[in-house]
């Protein structure tokens, strides 16, 4: 246990430690790199609420994050062009408020989390793998077609949305923005676990017939912790298409999901922290591995073949030992 | 004539259906018997047609291209269960998604480095190009009625293996009692060997045929795997009757929603929007059909077991 203590917190201090000394030496492409391991995080405390606590196996959270990217990029999009949204039955338009932009990135894709996950829920096992899968394929084929908002070539934003007090196109400040929404998911994730609700959904994990017999209904718990999740990713999903100014289908792909599982996997499923770790991890490898081949790829499929059969707990296993694993 | 068209495009849709069903056979015989969720099938496919493409380029032959496609998927799926997959069985499926998802990774980028990134291009053979002519005056493509028959061929011999051969009693008694066979005297492991190796040839043979009609290229495998999924969740998983049902019921969505989603909106919208929300919708119409399937059945249509 305080193995794991000094390791959540090494990598927070880490995570701002490494941008500040970038700062100083004016390298705004490191804090970049360490801004989208930050957004990557959320993204995987996202899935790692539905998977490590629920034990939901989905494969199709890129239709939430890429849905939050999409919240952010049709918002703006219309700020940008001044043409409202809506005119009918109520005029609605565009913004580049960062924080309404995130209220509704996590509200759509709570709202999509929701539905998939009703339909998805009756279904157990190796079914709602795929099936979340197939949705979120359908999501992807649906914004490819959706010609209004670019289609397969997805969307450009001018400037980065505005924060009050910050100018956020400045690399740091647009860190220590996500770094905060980092820790503000962190602590609530945290707390969740903790709550009656989170250690229902562990138990349901565990032995459902057993929740089932205290009166609970493991659906509930179910969809309740799907759709949380479906909430966290779309708000990694707005942050990293403000990051990158640009939103495209390539975010709701099925590679995307793959990708966040892997975040997971890399740090340690069902640890509040592992996504952190794995994302930190995957942004570390990318790029030290794309520099060193065009083919690096290969390498992080190796990589990820070695963890899968041969250290499953991932780094936090790896270093804080198993016995503290929540299963 | 507008109704010559739809008959093509029934057409269309049972020659897709029937390729999606040599993928989904073997993803459904793969999780009926050794229970893994194997997301290297695409990978396979992709294989097949990458060796078809090499094949043919070098000899001319189509047919000979068939056949290394199917000797190479085999070949590769045989190294894979041999080396990797055979370490999956017994583990859950969350493992087993991320190992076929790394061995994905490593295929694809392997792929890239030996051929490149240009798609290859694989041509039907001269004696299966241009067209027949069908009653009522259809003209329709051979070598598209050519992957209907062959299709529906291999799916025939499937059937009957499964049904009346030795190995097919062996596969089916696998389905329902892995240490039952095992007690009585019959080799699993060389067992599942066969039956991943028998998969993988029927999704290389599928990426050969379905390389002459579109390019053989990385990442070709991926999208068809999807669909077979939606194949087998639809189909039931594990059963091969519930594959080819799901497989043409698929097939014929797909292209027949194309067609005429387009056409039915264009009764009350503008033909802009009408195409633009037809073709949406088109491309989200199969898994409309899953969800709707789903509700009906969760176990989908034939997995009542």
């Amino acid at each position: 246990m305080k193995r794991e203590f000094l390791l959540n917190g090494g990598l927070l201090i880490l995570l701002v430690v490494i941008p500040a000394v970038a700062w100083f030496t004016d390298e705004p492409f490191l804090i970049t790199l360490v801004t989208r391991a930050v957004i990557f995080s959320i993204a995987g405390i996202g899935l790692n609420f539905a998977l490590g606590f629920g034990g939901l196996v989905s494969f199709g959270h890129a239709a939430f994050f890429g849905l939050g990217g999409y919240a952010m990029g049709i918002l703006a999009y219309h700020a940008q062009t001044y043409t409202p949204m809506l005119e009918w039955p109520v005029l609605v338009e565009g913004t580049n408020s960062m924080m309404i932009i995130w209220v509704i990135a996590i509200v759509v894709s709570a709202l999509a989390a929701l539905a998939i996950g009703a339909l998805s829920l009756r279904t157990t096992g190796v079914y709602f793998i795929m099936i979340t899968l197939a949705f979120g394929q359908m999501l992807y084929y649906f914004t490819i077609s959706w010609s209004a908002y670019g289609g397969e070539d997805g969307l450009s934003i001018y400037v980065r949305n505005g924060f009050p007090g910050l100018n956020t196109m400045d690399p740091i400040q647009f860190f220590i923005i996500c770094y905060v929404l980092l820790l503000v998911v962190v602590y609530g994730v945290y707390r969740a676990e903790k709550s009656p609700f989170g250690l229902m959904l562990q138990a349901a994990r565990q032995n459902e017939d057993r929740v089932q017999a205290v009166g609970q209904v493991p659906y509930r718990l179910y969809l309740t912790a799907f759709t949380i999740s479906g909430a966290i990713t779309g708000l990694a999903g707005a942050l990293f298409a403000d990051l990158n100014r640009f939103v495209s289908p390539s975010m709701l792909s099925w590679q995307t999901s793959g990708e966040i599982m892997i975040f997971v996997i890399l740090g340690g499923v069902g640890r509040v922290f592992g996504p952190v770790a794995g994302a930190a991890l995957f942004v570390l490898l990318e790029h030290s591995l794309g520099g060193l081949s065009e083919y690096w790829h290969i390498y992080l499929g190796a990589i990820l073949l070695g963890v899968v059969l041969f250290a499953r707990g991932g780094l936090f296993g790896l270093i804080a030992g198993r016995e503290v694993a929540h299963d | 004539m507008s109704w010559i068209l739809l008959v093509e495009q029934t057409l269309n849709g049972l020659q897709f259906g029937v390729m999606l069903f040599l993928m989904a056979a073997g993803l459904t015989l793969i999780f009926g018997v050794m229970g893994l969720i194997n997301l290297v099938h695409g990978s396979l496919y992709m294989i097949g047609a990458f060796a078809a493409a090499a094949v043919a380029a070098a000899t001319g032959s189509f047919l000979l291209a068939l056949i290394a496609s199917l000797a190479a998927a085999a070949a590769a799926g045989v190294v894979v269960e041999t080396t990797v997959i055979r370490r999956l069985y017994d583990r859950d499926h969350l493992d087993q998604v991320l190992a076929t998802f790394a061995l994905i990774l490593i295929f694809s980028e392997g792929t890239r480095w030996v051929f490149g990134s240009f798609p290859l291009f694989l041509d039907p053979p001269d004696y299966l190009s241009g067209s027949v002519s069908l009653p009522f005056g259809i003209e329709y493509s051979r070598y598209r009625l050519s992957l209907i028959v062959v299709g529906l061929a291999v799916a025939a011999g499937l059937f009957w293996m499964i049904a009346k051969t030795r190995i097919g009693i062996r596969i089916r008694a696998g389905e329902n009692d892995r240490e039952m066979i095992g007690a009585l005297g019959i080799d699993i492991s060389s067992l599942y060997t066969l039956v991943f190796a028998l998969g993988a040839a029927l999704a290389g043979l599928a990426g050969a045929l379905i390389g002459a009609i579109q390019s053989v290229q990385v990442g070709m495998g991926e999208p068809v795997l999807i669909l077979a999924f939606v194949v087998i969740v639809i189909g039931g998983i594990g059963s091969i009757k519930g594959a080819l049902i799901g497989a043409i019921l698929v097939g014929l969505t797909d292209t027949l929603g194309g067609f005429l989603l387009p056409k039915l909106f264009a009764l009350f919208l503008s033909p802009s929007a009408a195409t633009s929300v037809g073709s949406s919708l088109a491309s989200m119409s199969i898994y409309i059909l899953m969800a709707g399937v789903l509700l009906v059945r969760p176990k989908g249509l034939f997995g009542g077991v």
